[in-house]
């Protein structure tokens, strides 16, 4: 049992609040992906957890075991770093048994463990090289296995593919979701990529300027974002907004049409996703402004009352530069939010 | 102009300078050790080796080398973890440690000479303290022991640095991540010294280890401000040679002899703290 909690956590360096009371729970075995824009905070929490920086505030317990007094290897944890840190002047095989080494287990059960991990990432060919013999995805895999050899309860990653190219990537993505549901390990995955995110989370906790933003399943995420900043930020190309005048009744005014939506006296932001627009008989009058076809998709930027909007459209239609769409959004997905707070209104 | 033959014309000055001062005077100098006048000879070899004063001076310098270098070793490492452990005032602890790299060789033998002589500092400090009675001649020959310390005590204060700053930049070359994964796996402290910051350090310490140790082989004017003739090396040998007998060509030997024993122990070290192919950081 490896549950994660992290209770009203925040991190000061100097003046600068790099973490703002952070609370979030982690099922054991669940796969918990921390995303959010580069310097949002996502390394400071991870390294509070596994006990290479302390909080300036807050708890971190694992495992029912309040940890944050703790040093890093009495926390059951084993993380896999951002340039792999893997050691220079060890062989592959010494580098996947080092954490063993440390806990001085027999030659015989590092080697079986060494040998287990190593077949599991496929490097089983490589244990008696360098690192500096080896490619960066062969390093990356190195640095997962040192972490599985350990056996932890935890498995932290920051950013671990972030420094592989994109076909690597996505073939290591798939392999590194597989080999840690194997493991059942309760995983945390630090990355700035919401492809990444959405394809491996069980979970993911939406990081912007040192808070959580939302944390939820990814679809849930995508579905019904909790914040103007994670409709902006998930989903490629991202939510379209607009502003939306009450007209009475649980009725709207977005760009000149009258829209259902909630029952609410304030001025509020209408928001549709770009591939729930259809053009129609009725709705959103749109003029095109670039037309990029996308293979599967045409992916259509226009203006709606002066507005930047996006559409996503069946690759069949004919879309010209300047032509007037009128695009219907569907009725279920429209999602609104409060100015004021930035917040989802229900 | 060509830009192949650029490099070799920009260092073209550089090795004729050394060319003529130091490769020229090292031909001369091996002329002058093989031979004694009528041709090729090792005479000047077998005469210096044979004299008495030969094996017990060999015998004091490696001494003297081998207490002095591991433990100049051993500080330097420490001194460097800790100015790299530092946030503020990293810099001006470094000045302050390397400034007796600044002060040449004879005045770090005076300064440690006022120190242990008879009417030296120790002296006063200890008949100050009622130890003893009247000031006890140190350097004599009846402690040979308390000269063999006061000499590795003054080598050891002024050529640590030089390990130091070697050191130094070699530890700032180690990239931080190292010692976090080597924490998060469990590794302590000194484990993270001994698997970590020693082996990546290998480059630097080869570096380190043989300058320190070429210098100890050639040790000579703290030697003679505090042992005079008490304790032969091979350095003052040499001197003795060429300036008290004006035997050239023994001296000359001597120099090669000298430079042999450091070829020697350069390879040694090289060879004992390489870094294998692809392992390097
Ligand atoms: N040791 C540190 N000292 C000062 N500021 C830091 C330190 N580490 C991180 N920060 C700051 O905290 C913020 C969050 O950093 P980080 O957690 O690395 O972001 P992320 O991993 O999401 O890109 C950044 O603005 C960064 O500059
Ligand atoms: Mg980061």
């Amino acid at each position: 049992m490896a549950e994660i909690q992290i209770k009203n956590v925040a991190k000061r360096f100097g003046s600068y609040q790099a973490l703002h009371d952070i609370n979030l729970t982690i099922q054991d075995q669940e796969f918990m992906v921390l995303l959010g824009a580069s310097g949002c905070g996502k390394t400071t929490l991870l390294r509070i957890i596994a006990g290479l920086e302390t909080a300036t505030e807050g708890e971190v317990w694992i495992g029912g075991r309040r940890v944050d007094h703790l040093p890093p290897k009495d926390r059951g944890i084993a993380m896999v770093f951002q340039n792999y840190a893997v050691f220079p002047h060890l062989t592959v095989f010494e580098n996947i048994g080092f954490g063993l080494r440390m806990q001085k287990l027999p030659n015989d059960e590092v080697k079986r463990r060494v040998e287990r991990t190593a077949g599991l990432m496929h490097i089983d060919q490589l244990l008696g090289r360098y690192s500096g013999e080896l490619s960066g995805g062969q390093r990356q895999r190195v640095a997962v296995a040192r972490a599985l050899a350990m056996e932890p309860d935890v498995i932290l990653m920051d950013e671990p593919l972030s420094n592989l190219d994109a076909l690597l990537r996505m073939e290591m993505r798939a392999e590194l979701k597989g080999v840690l549901a194997e493991s059942n390990t309760t995983a945390i995955y630090v990355t700035h990529d919401q492809v990444e995110a959405m394809s491996m989370a069980d979970r993911i906790s939406v990081m912007h300027q040192g808070k959580i933003v939302q944390a939820a399943s990814p679809i849930e995420v995508y579905r019904n974002p909790a914040a103007e900043f994670v409709a902006g930020f998930i989903g490629n190309p991202p939510m379209n907004f607009l502003p939306a005048t009450p007209a009475g009744d649980g009725k709207w005014t977005v760009a000149g049409q009258i829209l259902d939506g909630p029952s609410r006296t304030t001025p509020l932001h209408f928001a549709i996703r770009p591939e729930d627009l259809r053009p129609a008989d009725t709705g959103l009058a749109a003029t095109v402004k670039v037309v990029e076809p996308l293979g599967a998709h045409l992916l259509v930027t226009c203006s709606v009352d002066g507005a930047l909007f996006r559409a996503v459209l069946d690759s069949d239609l004919t879309v010209r530069r300047g032509d007037t769409l009128t695009l219907a959004p569907q009725p279920d997905r429209v999602r609104w939010f409060d100015p004021e707070t930035t917040l989802a209104v229900a | 102009m060509n830009a192949r033959v650029l490099p070799y014309v920009l260092i073209l000055p550089v090795t004729a300078f050394l060319c003529l001062f130091f490769l020229y005077p090292f031909v001369l100098v091996a002329k002058q050790a093989f031979s004694t006048g009528d041709g090729f000879t090792l005479d000047n070899f077998r005469q210096v080796v044979g004299y008495w004063k030969f094996p017990i001076s060999l015998q004091n310098t490696l001494l003297l080398a081998a207490a002095v270098v591991p433990v100049q070793l051993a500080l330097a490492l420490l001194m460097a973890t800790m100015v790299n452990k530092m946030q503020r005032g990293r810099d001006l602890v470094l000045y302050v440690w390397t400034i007796p790299l600044g002060i040449s060789d004879l005045a770090a033998g005076i300064i440690w000479l006022a120190i242990f002589e008879q009417s030296g500092f120790l002296n006063s400090m200890l008949s100050g303290l009622g130890v003893v009675d009247r000031p006890v001649n140190f350097l004599s020959y009846q402690h040979p022991g308390v000269v063999f310390l006061a000499i590795a005590l003054a080598e050891i204060w002024r050529a640590t640095a030089i390990m130091l700053v070697i050191l130094v930049a070699g530890i700032g070359l180690i990239p931080k991540e190292y010692y976090e994964a080597a924490e998060v796996f469990g590794a302590s402290p000194w484990k993270r010294f001994t698997r970590i910051t020693l082996p990546l350090l290998r480059p630097s310490l080869q570096t380190a280890l043989v300058l320190r140790v070429i210098l100890a082989f050639e040790v000579f004017a703290v030697v003679l401000a505090l042992g005079g003739t008490l304790f032969p090396v091979l350095m003052s040998e040499t001197y003795a040679y060429q300036f008290d007998l004006l035997d050239s060509g023994a001296a000359a030997a001597m120099a090669l002899i000298i430079l042999a024993i450091s070829i020697g122990f350069t390879l040694i070290i090289l060879r004992a703290l390489r870094v294998p192919k692809g392992a390097t950081i």
